[in-house]
């Protein structure tokens, strides 16, 4: 609101003055002490500086700040935690849980965004042929991105149950035999993965789609007059001119998935025992899941994520630098 | 200059703005200010200002001649959320919170004792008030008790011929079982998830093998795991027990395809209007007897303040909810609630005779901060909640599952 008011104040005053023969307003301008202007620039960018402080740095340095002093409940209350140094990242790296939430949060994410990619993909090319009712059918597609996550979570929840689910009793129903999708240690990863990978698919699906609208169709008629068969067409046309939309869509996916918490709470809150227990859902679980808050451990395993989402991300922009060179 | 005049009212009008998120930011409640305005948090969100639960408290900020302001939030939340609040120094009046949470609030100096507040527990269930108190000191007073019992599902044992007073230990449980398994009726649902309903649900079998939470790898302790995982083995019980909270154990025992389901007092009315005939049954201990089920249920407690003089006011409101008569209409109101005192128990049963075998199974309830534990409680539990887990998914033995339990909680505790 503040914003468009304003723009709405300056735009006027610009007019005014450039209607105005004479021009005072111009001149005046030039004019204006550079204290002043000084403080008209600070003026303007408040607002968002204050937003970026507020929502943004304030919250990350409290992250850093709850993670390197030892904050019990106690302690959390009154204010004087004790300070801890890298105590908490390195109660982190000894635990027990560690090795297996850092393997399960790579297969995880790993898994998750490269079927949501290639599934997300497929539909892609099959939609952009443009048929009869593709509309409808890609807006059906876009379901699972509508449902809130504690809708589809609990459903998904519900289809795999051992002993009620549906799943199960298709498997049954073909001679198969009873799979503990959810309360075995060996499944209970795939479960979630799979509900994940239905999640992930639209976004894949929009931004795939999106970007092969961009795609020039003479290129494709050129080589469909060249004879190119449409597996040709794919790898030497589509795939590559994609490359950049796709690189967005993995890095994107990979730091939504690396984070997710949801899904695998209501599903099987980590377990059993540490077996779908991903970094995401061990530091919700230790700040919120017990009756006894840990926030210092868990401020250091968000951290930590944050960490490896960044990494990640410089990957993509120097890889982006790359690719504008060439 | 003209110009000079709106560059200086837009910047001006950035700063405002600037300064009106952070104060929007920051001001997260001065409440309390206020001295006729009393703030309660509760956690009954399903009743609104309009309940007849809201009605009783504000009848009582009237008593008391102020308004009280009530919020309400669930369980979890309304834990983090005091803690956030006592932490900037708005904490309400009064929070109605889950027993197991008080002493981990006391412990942070933020509460006041029933001393400092000049209350008289003296009437109170010993059993109750246990989870309230920490180092001889007593935070609260319970509004009301809750626990868990065996509810069963008459026309599935007529069936299979059962008789449910037969029931008097785990032998007799578990042939229970299987004759119900065997009459091709499910046995038993109950919910062994991996939260703290999950140890809620496991403490009557633990503590009725006579097993203490100090010691998770007790020969004790193991044979109460070993009977949870025996079920599952012989198919008494449905593996979907690993994931099921309380509600959804109660989902499947409302199908009727199952004998028996471990459940607690709030779902009387609904038990009542399942479409089966259902009863009640104590959890037996593992040699006869009746086996200390787990205490549920709020307290009622009183933040610090920085203005002493509202305690006053606080202590008769606090008062207005624990007098026998106030004891009785909370539990008709919530309609699963048992009286903490003697005299509230005797007064809910004349007017509801049918909820004795829940009194009974109250009165025998057993904190699980008591014992002294305090806010070892929630450290302890999460690692016997994972044993369960453990065992019954069959990555570990009982004796393995609960010999890393030992090991993690005496890790945690320090």
């Amino acid at each position: 609101m503040t914003t468009t008011s304003v723009e709405a104040t300056g735009r006027a005053s610009g007019g005014a003055a450039g209607v105005s023969p004479a021009a005072p307003g111009r001149n005046g301008r030039r004019g204006l002490p550079g204290t002043a202007r000084h403080w008209t620039a600070i003026g303007f960018a408040a607002p968002l500086l204050a937003y970026l402080a507020v929502f943004y740095a304030y919250p990350l340095w409290r992250n850093i700040e709850l993670s390197v002093h030892d904050y019990t409940v106690r302690a959390f209350v009154q204010g004087d935690p004790a300070f801890a140094g890298f105590e908490k990242y390195a109660e982190v790296f000894a635990s027990d849980a560690f090795p297996a939430a850092l393997v399960n949060t790579a297969v995880f994410t790993l898994v998750s965004i490269a079927f949501q990619y290639a599934i997300g993909l497929a539909l892609a090319v099959f939609f952009h042929a443009n048929f009869r009712l593709s509309g409808v059918l890609r807006a059906l597609f876009l379901v699972p991105w509508l449902l809130p996550l504690i809708v589809s979570s609990s459903t998904w929840a519900w289809m795999l149950n051992s002993d009620n689910g549906i799943v199960n009793s298709v498997i049954e129903a073909f001679g198969g035999s009873q799979i503990n999708w959810l309360t075995s240690p060996d499944t209970a990863l795939t479960a979630v993965i799979i509900a994940n990978i239905w999640l992930g698919v639209p976004f894949n699906l929009v931004i795939l789609h999106a970007g092969l609208q961009q795609i020039p169709d003479e290129l494709y008629e050129a080589a469909s007059l060249d004879g190119a068969t449409a597996r040709q067409r794919f790898w030497r046309i589509t795939f590559p001119l994609l490359r950049p939309v796709s690189a967005i869509t993995l890095l994107l996916g990979f730091i939504y998935t690396l984070k997710v918490v949801d899904v695998i709470w209501i599903m099987t809150t980590g377990g059993p025992g540490d077996a779908s227990l991903t970094l995401a859902v061990w530091s919700y679980r230790e700040a919120f899941g017990t009756g006894q808050p840990d926030f210092s451990p868990a401020a250091a395993i968000g951290n930590l994520l944050i960490v490896i989402a960044l990494v990640f991300g410089f990957v993509h922009l120097r890889m982006q630098r790359d690719w504008e060179k060439s | 200059m003209k110009d000079n005049r709106p560059l200086a009212r837009s910047a001006a009008a950035g700063l405002a703005a600037t300064a009106l998120a952070l104060a929007a930011a920051c001001s997260s409640g001065d409440d309390g200010a206020d001295a006729d305005t009393y703030t309660w948090w509760d956690p009954y969100p399903q009743h609104d200002e309009n309940s007849a639960w809201a009605e009783r408290v504000d009848a009582c900020g009237e008593e008391a001649g102020v308004t009280i302001e009530r919020t309400a939030s669930d369980t979890t939340d309304l834990t983090n959320q005091a803690l956030l609040a006592a932490q900037e120094g708005t904490s309400p009046d009064i929070i109605l919170l889950d027993n197991p949470a008080v002493s981990t609030l006391a412990d942070t100096g933020m509460l006041t004792t029933v001393d400092e507040l000049g209350l008289d527990v003296g009437g109170v269930d010993e059993n109750l008030l246990a989870a309230g108190v920490v180092d001889d000191q007593t935070y609260g007073i319970p509004i009301g008790a809750n626990t868990l019992a065996i509810y069963y599902n008459a026309e599935v044992l007529d069936a299979a011929g059962v008789d449910p007073a037969s029931i008097t230990d785990w032998e007799t449980l578990t042939a229970a079982l299987a004759q119900v398994t065997d009459n091709g009726d499910k046995g038993m649902t109950f919910a062994a998830i991996g939260t703290e309903e999950g140890s809620f649900q496991f403490l009557p079998w633990f503590w009725g093998a006579g097993a203490d939470l100090r010691e998770l790898d007790s020969p004790e302790a193991v044979a109460a795991l070993e009977l949870w995982t025996g079920w599952l083995e012989s198919g008494y019980a449905p593996n979907s027990v690993l994931t099921n909270s309380q509600n959804t154990t109660w989902e499947e025992f409302l199908t009727g395809e199952f004998g028996f389901a471990l459940n607690g007092t709030w779902q009387v009315n609904s038990a009542a209007e399942a479409g089966f005939e259902t009863g009640v049954i104590q959890i037996p201990a593992r040699n006869g007897g009746i086996a200390p089920a787990p205490t549920g249920g709020e307290f009622i407690i009183a933040p610090v303040q920085s203005d002493a003089e509202r305690y006053d006011v606080t202590r008769q409101i606090v008062e207005c909810m624990t007098t026998p008569e106030g004891f009785v209409e909370t539990a008709e109101t919530f309609a699963y609630y048992v009286p903490p005192t003697a005299e509230g128990q005797e007064a809910l049963l004349e007017a509801r005779p049918e909820l004795e075998p829940w009194v009974t199974a109250v009165r025998e309830a057993k904190g699980r901060t008591s014992d002294n534990l305090g806010t070892d409680y929630p450290k302890i539990s999460e690692a016997m909640w994972t044993a369960v887990q453990n065992a019954l998914s069959g990555s570990a033995t009982p004796a393995e599952a609960l010999g890393q339990a030992q090991a993690d909680a005496e890790a945690a505790i320090g």
